[in-house]
């Protein structure tokens, strides 16, 4: 049995927690969340440079060639400080579709600009207030050019190019958009949690070259989102032991009724129920890890697992870490809300939990997979 | 990070694998549970002789009494093996998980021999005497009396929920010996042979309708001082020795339907007219249910990995009895749930759901409550301080009491 990250990885984690605790400091979110700019550009070329936005791309395209594992390991420690940068999107979306269905021209011209960070990439899927279906999916090429509109699409503002699910002849397919081209028009829009960026995507007859095989659009998007779902619910998990600490520490340092607040056992057992929450979480993820780092066939179930109870988790721990700062937790001042924020942004990103509890189940149901993993 | 056993561990779970193959019958998905409990206690004893003769019994006992001294992992490569076939193994859970470490650390030399391997063997069956009336999560509340009387002490009071106290040969029995001190300060420690005059044992009727625990009553039951366990006094610090053992002890014996038998359910009960596997609001459940047992079953694999590789684990697996047993009660209502009406029918108590509903909120006290298991998550994991005590300096006799 050797379920746990390996020496060198725990090594790389050493590494970003120290790299993160000196450039993100919660400061650093909260200045994003308050201003006007779409991400920490400070902080994104800190990251550059360290070489994470490598990780994943293997060396003939311009990458250090590590493997999810890494990328997992990263991912907990963005999520644990909260990173204001596009990392999520262009790693875990924009490379890993690239990765997974681009042809080696698409791939020798894009996986060295997105390794080297002198490009950022997104995944344009939602189409407002709706699950995307094939009967909803209103954006189309028709003749190589696309039109239509997606939001909310997270780093839109600043991504160099969109991967974008469209209608066509061959039913639903994929399409990269640059996003400097004629026709695209970006517009920054609000949201729960204004220290990441989400924008709208207008193509008017924008150049759009196909991505993967024609019809194909909404496999490799469930490909795409399962694989995904695995590394935000490491950011999650993060998130999730980050608000936990909090409200310990909160908690160890109140007095009411003259003593810690956190010897009352209403506290210690909200506390003790979302360290429960978190370990079952950040099980299901290593769960998720092995399956993403080995394309494992248990791969769609560990990643609905995986997504379902870290989006739990952190939504648990964030808003009982504002419940245990009392009225402090409410304010503006405080950093609980950022949290609480992030974790709400995170658990709708890939789709509600809703989608990923019946795809969980799908899954459970297809297979012998229940027999295999209880 | 994969699941594989290491070459040693394999060539371990093969030599076990060729024990059980040879001796021993897969357990089937059909299985007969109709047996008395003497049935079972003649089949248990000859599988434990049967182990203990082919060096199979009590791994991680050191060989002169008994055991294997097997490492943790090997204990446990066994454990997932044996519990692959039909083979009874409850009687002795308590004894080898409990009573035995706790002989090991303070019994004398020539008692470990003379006691050790005939609990190895299953010759002798062993229970715990702790838990009392007005002491069960408050265990060092104990009022049980031990007095010194030249070179025996007489016990007067009453033990409970004593598992197994009704088929015991002897026991583990935590007294108090001195009521003018603090409650943690005057126990004493002691084995007892549990035929001793003056013991008295009544079986306690479960609402699940089985027998498992008892009360037991001392009435000036004698017992040699040679058989005290650790210095007069010093009973907290023995007792604490046992109940380190207890979770590993009781950690994985709960039983009951999971995600597969609730699916199976699903698939052949109805809402509306259509099978109930296809309702909404049976999914989002069995959705829930499947993530928790999934939780459960990957921080039990961390916690092989890091014994694997001779390591302590995390504290992760504190969350697995109290995440368990709700999860079983709540599961096993909602599979009645499923059965609409004829979910009242209780014909026979062979329903694995219904035997579930009945027998879960004892898997939630037994052990460690869910709320004092909560409290050692946060005390011993998350590092909160402990709730203020009034009980603590003050002699015993002074302490606040319910009765």
């Amino acid at each position: 049995m050797n379920f746990e990250f390996s020496d060198d990885q725990n090594l790389l984690r050493d590494q970003a927690q120290g790299f993160l605790q000196r450039n993100c400091p919660i400061e650093a979110v909260r200045a994003v969340l308050e201003g006007d700019q779409a991400h920490d550009t400070k902080l994104w070329k800190g990251i550059v440079e360290m070489g994470w936005t490598a990780t994943t791309i293997p060396e003939n395209y311009g990458g250090i060639g590590l493997g999810h594992l890494e990328l997992c390991v990263l991912a907990e420690e963005l999520g644990r400080c909260l990173a204001p940068t596009p990392f999520s999107s262009s790693l875990y979306l924009a490379t890993e579709v690239l990765l997974m269905c681009a042809d080696d021209r698409q791939k020798q011209h894009w996986l060295p600009k997105l390794a080297e960070g002198v490009a950022i990439g997104t995944f344009a899927l939602a189409e407002g207030a709706k699950p995307p279906s094939k009967n909803n999916i209103e954006t189309r090429v028709q003749n190589g050019k696309i039109s239509g509109c997606k939001i909310p699409v997270p780093d839109g503002e600043v991504a160099d190019f969109a991967v974008v699910l469209a209608k066509d002849e061959a039913g639903h397919s994929l399409y990269l958009v640059e996003l400097k081209d004629q026709g695209v028009t970006r517009r920054t829009v609000k949201s729960v949690d204004p220290s990441r960026s989400y924008a709208e995507l207008s193509f008017a007859s924008s150049p759009a070259e196909p991505l993967g095989k024609l019809g194909d659009g909404f496999s490799i998007t469930d490909q795409l989102l399962n694989r995904a779902a695995i590394l935000f619910a490491f950011e999650q998990v993060g998130g999730a032991q980050a608000s936990l600490e909090m409200a310990r520490q909160y908690t160890l340092e109140r007095y009411a009724f003259g003593r810690p607040i956190a010897s009352f056992q209403a506290i210690k057992h909200k506390l003790a129920d979302m360290y429960i929450a978190l370990t079952l979480a950040h099980s299901n993820c290593y769960y998720g890890a092995w399956a993403l780092s080995n394309n494992a066939a248990e791969l769609p179930l560990a990643a609905a697992t995986a997504r379902v109870s870290a989006t739990e988790a952190f939504q648990l721990c964030a808003k009982e870490n504002i419940q245990s700062h009392g009225g402090m937790g409410f304010t503006w001042e405080f950093n609980c809300h950022l949290y609480y924020r992030r974790a709400k942004a995170t658990s709708l990103n890939l789709g509600s939990l809703n989608r990923w509890k019946e795809l969980l189940v799908s899954h459970l149901l297809d297979s012998n997979n229940v027999s295999k993993t209880l | 990070m994969d699941f594989n056993d290491t070459p040693q561990e394999a060539a371990f779970r093969a030599q076990a694998r060729a024990f059980l193959d040879a001796n021993a019958s897969l357990k089937t998905e059909t299985m007969a549970v109709q047996e008395t409990e003497a049935e079972l206690l003649v089949r248990a004893k000859a599988w434990q002789k049967l182990k203990a003769e082919n060096n199979w019994a009590c791994l991680n006992w050191p060989k002169e009494y008994g055991g294997r001294a097997s490492t943790p992992m090997e204990r446990i490569i066994w454990d997932q093996e044996e519990g692959l076939f039909d083979v009874p193994t409850g009687p002795f859970a308590i004894g080898l998980g409990m009573c035995g470490p706790t002989m090991i650390a303070y019994a004398s030399e020539e008692q470990k021999r003379e006691h050790l391997p005939l609990m190895a063997s299953g010759e002798h069956i062993w229970c715990q005497l702790f838990s009392e009336p007005s002491a069960g999560s408050d265990l060092a509340n104990l009022r049980t009396r031990a007095e010194p009387d030249g070179d025996e002490w007489i016990i007067n009071g009453q033990k409970i929920w004593t598992s197994g106290g009704h088929y015991a040969d002897w026991g583990i029995l935590v007294t108090r010996s001195d009521p003018d001190v603090p409650k943690h300060k005057g126990l004493t420690f002691f084995f007892v042979n549990m035929h001793t005059p003056g013991i008295e044992i009544k079986p306690i009727k479960q609402i699940n309708g089985a027998a498992n625990f008892n009360e037991i009553y001392f009435t000036d039951a004698r017992i040699p001082d040679s058989q005290r366990l650790g210095e007069v006094g010093e009973g907290w610090a023995v007792s604490i020795t046992t109940l380190m053992n207890e979770r590993l002890a009781v950690g994985n014996i709960m039983r009951g339907p999971d995600i597969p038998e609730l699916i199976k359910l699903a698939e052949n009960t109805e809402i509306d007219g259509k099978p109930a596997i296809a309702n909404a609001a049976v999914r989002e459940k069995i959705a829930d249910w499947y993530c928790q047992s999934s939780g459960l079953n990957f921080t039990n694999y961390r916690t092989l990995s890091a014994l694997s590789r001779g390591g302590v684990p995390g504290p992760e697996n504190s969350i697995t009895k109290v995440v368990r047993a709700s999860k079983q009660q709540d599961l096993a209502s909602f599979g009645l749930d499923l059965m609409d009406m004829g979910g009242i029918l209780n014909e026979n108590m062979d329903d694995e759901f219904l035997h579930t509903y009945l027998s879960s909120p004892g898997s939630r006290i037994a052990g460690g409550t869910d709320e004092i298991l909560r409290n050692i998550i946060a005390e011993r994991v998350l590092g909160l301080p402990q709730d203020i005590r009034i009980d603590k300096t003050v002699a015993f006799n002074e302490v606040p009491n319910s009765s």
